[in-house]
């Protein structure tokens, strides 16, 4: 691509699963002039660097690698008339949704969006963001910039490593190094349960023999050039780590997977109100943030599990943005959700009584049998809760058909009575 | 450069340099033995390419003379300095009757013109010492008096009105604060990245990555081994640091030098604009205490601690340490939160004794000191290389001004801090400006291809003269293109890339490659 | 002898904690610990036939990366994994790629074939 136009339907901030599934939403509701703008080389984001399977089966109904999966959504978008600016990054938006775009290619351009969506995806935290004691050698980086060392540009982190942090992203490296034989010594978890899918634990460690240790972490690092070591120590119930049962690991690399914070520059130079429980904006049903004509979905807004409620919630916003930008809105929001009883996190925010929407939810600990009250209105048995994973809520008009009230309340709370078979 | 007014502290014994021309020695110490060494003698070879070296063998580089700077690390400003806060002090702060003491205003006054002149950020913040307590303000008073003593201008004690009208983040507990107007800060490195460019152009010869291993005298000469290299000069400054000891003891001089570390914690920079001013605490006779610093680049900084070691490479943070910045930090500002932290390092202070700077001829002919240098040696810096070059005057070298002096290169582009007008022009020069490398910090490939057409070698010398992988994300996303472009423009294997020099490598090749 | 095995459940968060009981001639006499039909499948394949998706790389000649995600079209055996891995890596593709071009078929005699997981474009 060469040029950019002056003026677009909708500009989408982002061209991995979240930007390129707005971009469909987008199509779909008549927005004819589309343009993707993503800093990478290629479309598809960090599911280029994710090799393994595991994708794809809520969206495509089959089980996909990250790179099927990008493809798949690339091969869509391919079939339309859509613009994509890759290598080029969005310097600013105004709040007239006014973009500043750089790239090599077409220099420094404006460009006026009808309508934007926001889909920055995340970062990964870092050692800076827990502050582990010790020396700054080489050899400490976070596991998904091992992860694109090794998938992409063809070289490993290390010949002997230690992963921090049990995240689905430390899990899979744990395996792809072990592959590669890398001497994994082992995961370190700070938490007292694992933060990733049973199923890594078993594929990615089991499999392998990597031992998973819990409650236990980093307190030390140790190395002046290369890292030469780590000490680990068990924590108690809060997290204070027993140095006098510290233990010291030979090793050249520390893998860090502790979480992922949602890329927000550009939010914070829209102004847009955020929601400090899921660090992204606050938005409606619509996937519009405070800012009129301003959407945003994927991991920008809050972080997900699975891409493919990525790519759901994303097409929504996607859909809404292109219905802004030609001159279509829905009805506005007349309920607004509020956290309860063991709810970290909603999003949307707000929904309205007129039609369906699928909520996400995050818990502050994991529950065995417990119900999810929306209010009075509504009562759902879940099965078994863990903040690792998102609970998804349909929330249906009829739910709502004696409710007149603006707020609802959501709380899961636990279930005393035998139950059944659950949903 | 003017020559600034001697140190009256320091007594400037006589000595004479040795004669120029072309040395013919027979160096009896090398290993093998009888290792001949013929080559034109230097005029003078500094030893330490910190912020003093830099500053040295840049006024050096003004004369007609032959100057060469040596550096263990692989690019200079790697030591100490890296891990300066980056203060240029007001003055007033620092006790009188000490080298460190007459210098630091001297120091002071100067940074501006260099600022303008080498083209590196400057920006005169000012600085705020808060007292908490009637005992603190009597403190506060007696260090402003010392400070107008020695000429620091604009001093001002401030009530809680003021203090709040002009800082309103300051916590409300503050009774009285002294205001110094002639604080400033830099970046550090940046500074000496500056000074050794403009030393270079005006034909330094410098020598990085190689530590100096003796330093042996011959006829009136004092040959400097660095590796299998020998360079004759007629005059060494020791200005290496922690490890200035060491380079004394090469010619027989015990000068003991110890490390006090200082660790440092670096916010996110939703901070940014918190305090304006650097804040300092009512000092102690033992400790300035723990600052609160908007940095140049527009973060906060908080530190440092001060506790001495026994390791003199030993840069590792504590959990104390962090535990301590932060309570202290707090209580001066209240919103300063640890969740707001994204790095930490430490660095150590060369700390001779007394405390004092260590500046001055010795007993080995053509060996000068300029050791010791802790804090307020960012701030002295200049000053002490003026100190030096009157010092190599008395000595008897023939000081006559370069007469084809180099106007110093233009200060590199910074993306960031651009207009965006500006920033159009430039990529319509140089399209590799508008290529995003380090999106935490805009950074452009166009400004890394710069530092590495500069010097940069390793990561390090790439993201502390551009800033790439300094932001939030500690270089998740432009670690691997800074090593394409350090890969492709020195042309090595990105396996060859280094963090910081030998040993420090990021990644290794697959081996079936191998 | 009775032997018992262990499994962890991958179907659900729950994470159940399977035991598979054999008897003296290896013949599954009864899971339990299991918390739903899936699970009590998933034991005994896990203890009789254990398969697992291969995804790897390969190095590629000429392309905008370095290597190529690949993967099998089958599971294989999960003790072949290893093997299979290895073998890939004395492989080179060249670019450009399709997506789904055939790299190995029948890799090491597990009837699955190793495809490409991306299109990959020449430098």
């Amino acid at each position: 691509m060469t040029r950019l136009a002056i003026r677009y339907d909708v500009v989408i901030v982002g061209g991995g699963p979240g930007g390129m599934s707005a971009a469909i939403g987008a199509l779909e509701a008549g927005a004819d002039r589309v343009l993707i703008v993503d800093r990478e080389i290629e479309l598809g984001g960090i599911l280029n660097q994710c090799i393994h399977n595991g994708f794809g089966l809520h969206h495509f109904g089959e089980e996909l690698t990250g790179p099927e999966y990008a493809s798949r959504l690339i091969e869509e978008l391919l079939d339309h008339r859509i613009d994509v600016a890759t290598d080029s990054y969005v310097l600013d938006v105004d709040a007239d949704r006014t973009l500043t775009v750089a790239s090599p290619s077409t220099g420094i351009t404006r460009v006026q969006a009808g309508a934007v969506v926001l889909a920055m995806g995340a970062r990964e935290r870092t050692r800076g963001a827990i502050r582990i004691p010790g020396s700054r050698p080489s050899g400490i980086m976070t596991a998904g910039l091992a992860q694109k060392f090794v998938n992409q540009l063809g070289y490993l982190p290390g010949r002997r490593a230690v992963i921090l942090g049990s995240g689905d992203i430390g899990l899979i490296m744990a395996r792809r190094l072990a592959l590669e034989d890398v001497e994994v010594h082992g995961v370190y978890e700070l938490m007292p349960h694992a933060n990733g899918l049973t199923r890594n634990i078993v594929q990615c460690l089991h499999d392998f023999d990597i031992p998973l240790h819990l409650s236990t972490t980093v307190v030390g690092i140790e190395g002046s050039r290369r890292l030469e070591r780590v000490a680990v120590a068990p924590v108690d119930e809060n997290f204070e780590p027993d140095l006098a049962r510290a233990t010291e690991i030979e090793c050249d690399t520390l893998l860090v997977s502790i979480g992922l914070i949602p890329e927000n520059e550009l939010s914070a130079k829209l102004g847009l109100r955020m929601d400090p429980t899921t660090g992204g904006p606050v938005v409606s049903s619509t996937m519009e943030t405070s800012r009129d004509g301003v959407f945003a979905a994927g991991n920008v807004v809050h972080i997900h599990d699975l891409v493919d409620f990525v790519s759901q919630e994303a097409l929504l916003a996607g859909r809404c943005a292109g219905e802004f930008a030609t001159g279509r809105s829905r009805p506005a929001d007349n309920i607004r959700l509020l956290a309860g009883a063991n709810v970290a996190s909603i999003v949307p925010h707000t929904i309205s009584s007129d039609r369906e929407h699928v909520v996400y939810l995050r818990v502050r600990r994991s529950m065995e049998k417990s119900w999810l009250r929306l209010g009075e209105v509504y009562e759902k048995r879940l099965r078994y809760v863990v903040p690792a994973e998102m609970v998804s809520l349909k929330v249906r008009p009829r739910f709502l058909e004696n409710f007149h009230g603006d707020a609802l309340k959501i709380d899961i709370v636990p279930r005393e009575e035998p139950g059944g078979d659950d949903e | 450069m003017s020559r600034g007014s001697r140190l009256s502290t320091i007594e400037v014994g006589g000595f004479r340099l040795g004669r120029a021309g072309i040395a013919n020695v027979t160096c009896a110490t090398c290993a093998g033995g009888g290792e001949r060494y013929v080559g034109v003698v230097k005029d003078v070879v500094v030893i330490g390419g910190g912020v003093v070296g830099c500053a040295i063998a840049r006024a050096l580089t003004h004369y007609r003379i032959d100057v060469a700077l040596v550096e263990r690390e692989v690019e200079v400003g790697f030591g100490t300095s890296k891990a300066n806060s980056g203060i240029i002090h007001a003055g007033h702060h620092t006790t009188p009757g000490t080298v460190k003491g007459e210098l630091v205003w001297r120091g002071n006054q100067m940074w501006q013109d260099l600022a303008n002149e080498l083209g590196f950020g400057f920006f005169q913040n000012g600085d705020l010492t808060i007292a908490f307590d009637e005992d603190e303000l009597l403190t506060l008073e007696t260090i402003e008096s010392i400070g107008k003593e020695r000429g620091v201008t604009g001093l001002e004690l401030w009530g809680p009105d003021r203090i709040h009208r002009e800082e309103p983040n300051v916590s409300k507990e503050a009774l009285a604060a002294l205001h110094g107007p002639t604080a400033a800060v830099v970046n550090p490195y940046e500074a000496c990245f500056a000074l050794i460019d403009d030393a270079v152009d005006n034909g330094l010869q410098l020598l990085v990555g190689r530590p100096v291993t003796a330093i042996t005298p011959e006829g009136s000469h004092l040959v400097v081994h660095v590796g299998d290299e020998h360079i004759a000069t007629r005059c060494v400054i020791n200005a290496a640091g922690l490890y200035a000891d060491r380079v004394c003891r090469m010619v027989g001089i015990e000068l003991p030098i110890r490390a006090r570390k200082g660790e440092e914690y670096l916010l996110d920079k939703r901070l940014s604009g918190i305090v304006r001013r650097t804040i300092f605490p009512c000092p102690t006779p033992t400790s300035k205490g723990i600052l609160v610093i908007p940095t140049y680049d527009g973060t906060i900084m908080v530190g440092p601690t001060a506790e001495l070691v026994d390791d003199k490479e030993d840069l590792s943070t504590t959990s104390a340490g962090a535990a301590h910045v932060f309570e202290m930090a707090q209580r001066l500002v209240p919103g300063i939160s640890e969740r707001d932290c994204i790095a930490e390092f430490a660095g150590l202070r060369a700390v001779a004794p007394d405390d004092d700077f260590v500046i001055g001829a010795t007993r080995v002919p053509g060996f000068i000191n300029a050791a010791g240098v802790q804090s307020p040696g960012l701030t002295a810096a200049p000053a002490i290389a003026e100190e030096i070059v009157a010092l190599i005057a008395d000595g008897g070298l023939d000081l006559s001004p370069k007469p084809d002096l180099k106007s110093p290169a233009p200060r590199p582009v910074r993306v960031s801090e651009l207009g965006l007008s500006e920033l159009e022009q430039l990529v319509f020069s140089d399209n590799r400006y508008a290529h995003i490398v380090c999106r935490c910090e805009m950074v452009t490939e166009g400004e890394i291809a710069d530092a590495i057409e500069r010097g940069a070698r390793t990561l390090d010398g790439v993201k502390f003269r551009t800033r790439a992988g300094m932001g939030r994300c500690q270089g998740g996303f432009c670690t691997s293109r800074c090593m394409q472009l350090l890969s492709d423009a020195h042309d090595v294997p990105i396996h060859d890339i280094t963090k910081r020099g030998p040993g420090t490598w990021v990644v290794c090749e697959r081996e079936e490659r191998t | 002898m009775i032997e018992i095995t262990h499994y962890l459940c991958i179907g659900c968060p729950l994470g159940c904690r399977l035991e598979v009981e054999e008897d003296e001639m290896g013949a599954v006499v009864e899971v339990r610990g299991h918390s739903c039909r899936k699970g009590k499948d998933f034991a005994e394949r896990e203890h009789h036939d254990p398969r697992r998706m291969v995804t790897t790389t390969v190095a590629v000649h000429n392309g905008v990366w370095a290597r190529l995600p690949v993967h099998t079209t089958a599971e294989v055996p999960k003790d072949m994994v290893r093997e299979i891995v290895r073998y890939l890596r004395s492989l080179e593709a060249a670019a450009p790629v399709e997506r789904g071009q055939l790299m190995v078929a029948d890799v090491l005699g597990t009837g699955a074939d190793v495809v490409a997981s991306r299109g990959l474009d020449a430098e």
